[in-house]
């Protein structure tokens, strides 16, 4: 067993871990965060996307104990005194998803993605979100959920 | 899946690393990004007993511009180099090949020097590594040596690296002037892993080839040094209609490439030839100015 702090959408938890855990089964199994889902045991499908100190990662491929002393943010953090991220409002406004569970991934990357690219292109979207897969929507409402979010932060924060 | 159980040990200096790892027996692994490693093991495709975590290792992570080379730190992340400005001024082919590795998110974790360790002759450095001549710098119990790329490849996932020794960074010769650079990768999707991929150097003066390099990517059972091409690319004149194309029909000489779900060989022959003339071609186009 391994001991690990982490801060998980701002509450702070200390927890002995096996090191073999991966951070998505301590997310689900362990808090009870289960908003992040499982897509895949490949590292490909980009569901289990989750900020570890701010940047995206796939949650399935780092460990809890690779997690230690870090902040964590899933799907279950991103929203604020009630109010839905605008990323959460634009998929939900564009008909971003259909069955949903890529969703928390693509808000996780989309989020991302905008922190770096604040006008980001068609293109620049499909590329930033490459690493997220969709069985459902085609993408073409993600993307544009995604320049909607941007133009919406845009505007409130100047 | 998830993986078998392991002993895991996260130290914060090199010479702690060396001696932890030396300690911790033959099946002992480093970890680094994890983003080879950790799908492995939960595919149970492997099973060490212990990973030495070098994530926290004062010292091994960023760039630095060492007069006649660039020094990139062996766990500075795909996404940090491709960011970094001395990389993309000095070795620009190293950023534009680490673009094309994956997707942001595996970028984020996945490094330079683990891409190099893991020696996948699909990853799209080691072909790079070989094409620049970078020379892998490596730590152990018996102290340090210099690895060059071309002798570090050894077979399929197999490098020159003993039981025991860390790389800790990889010099990368800057080339100077009247050099342009690309790389070209022919891939499924947009997060797929190269079928093939060409990685290019060309130096011309005046609409001259004067000095070629290439590298190959899934084209055998290590990345390949296409050195046939190499030869027939001196002193040809640059452009669509001159020589590139007749150099570039020597691609696939002396490789082995595998058959899989993505490609027989002789595709992936066909692909290298086509793929190294587009290479050619760009590369000879995006010269850096002669200053
Ligand atoms: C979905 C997906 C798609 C990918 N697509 C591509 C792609 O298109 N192109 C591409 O090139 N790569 C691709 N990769 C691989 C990615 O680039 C990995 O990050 C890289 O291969 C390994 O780097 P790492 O730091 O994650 O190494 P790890 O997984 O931590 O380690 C890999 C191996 O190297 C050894 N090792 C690592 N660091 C050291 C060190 N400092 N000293 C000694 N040994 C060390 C480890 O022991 C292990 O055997 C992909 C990965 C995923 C998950
Ligand atoms: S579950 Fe598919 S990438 Fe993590
Ligand atoms: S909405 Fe179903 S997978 Fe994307």
């Amino acid at each position: 067993m391994a001991r690990i702090s982490v801060e998980v959408d701002g509450i702070a938890y200390e927890d002995d871990v096996e090191p073999r855990l991966l951070l998505v089964h301590y997310l689900r199994d362990r808090l009870g965060k289960t908003g992040t889902p499982i897509g895949c045991d490949t590292t490909n499908c980009g569901a289990c996307t989750v900020l570890l100190d701010g940047t995206s990662v796939k949650s399935c491929s780092v460990l809890a104990v690779q997690a230690d002393g870090c902040d964590v943010t899933t799907i279950e953090g991103v929203s604020s005194d009630g109010e839905w991220h605008p990323v959460q409002k634009a998929f939900h406004e564009e008909h971003a998803l259909q069955c949903g569970y890529c969703t928390p991934g693509m808000i996780l990357a989309s989020i991302d993605l905008l922190k770096d690219d604040p006008d980001p292109s068609e293109e620049a979207v499909r590329q930033g979100l490459e690493g997220n897969l969709c069985r459902c929507t085609g993408y073409c409402n993600i993307v544009r959920a995604v320049r909607r979010a941007a133009q919406e932060m845009r505007v409130t924060t100047p | 899946m998830i993986p078998a159980s392991f002993d895991y040990f996260r130290p914060s200096t090199i010479e702690e690393a060396v001696d932890v790892l030396a300690g911790a027996g033959e099946e002992a692994k480093v970890l680094a990004g994890g983003h080879s490693l950790l799908p492995l093991l939960r595919l149970r495709l492997a099973y060490p007993t212990a990973l030495v975590d070098v994530g926290r290792v004062a010292g091994l992570r960023g760039v630095s511009d060492r007069g006649d080379h660039v020094l990139i730190g062996a766990t500075t992340t795909h996404d940090e180099v491709v960011r970094s400005p001395i990389v993309r001024e000095h070795c620009p082919l190293v950023a534009l090949a680490t673009a094309t590795v994956a997707d942001p998110a595996v970028r984020h974790r996945g490094t330079f020097g683990g891409s190099l360790a893991h020696a996948d002759p699909a990853g799209d450095l080691p072909a790079v590594a070989l094409a620049l001549d970078m020379v892998l710098e490596v730590r152990s119990p018996a102290g340090e040596r210099a690895i060059p790329a071309a002798g570090f490849f050894l077979d399929y996932l197999e490098s020159a690296l003993a039981p025991g020794e860390i790389l800790t960074g990889v010099r990368v010769p800057k080339l100077g002037p009247g050099w342009g650079f690309h790389y070209e990768k022919f891939h499924r999707t947009a997060q797929a892993w190269a079928t093939v991929g060409v990685a290019a150097a060309v130096r011309q003066s005046n609409g001259t080839v004067e000095e070629v390099r290439v590298g190959l990517t899934n084209m055998g059972s290590t990345p390949v040094r296409a050195t046939a091409v190499e030869e027939a690319a001196r002193g040809v004149e640059a452009g669509q209609n001159g020589g590139l194309r007749r150099a570039a029909e020597q691609a696939a000489e002396g490789t082995d490439p595998p058959a899989d779900l993505h490609a027989q060989p002789d595709y992936r022959m066909h692909l290298a030839r086509v793929l190294t003339h587009r290479a050619l071609l760009s590369a000879s186009a995006h010269r850096s100015p002669a200053t």
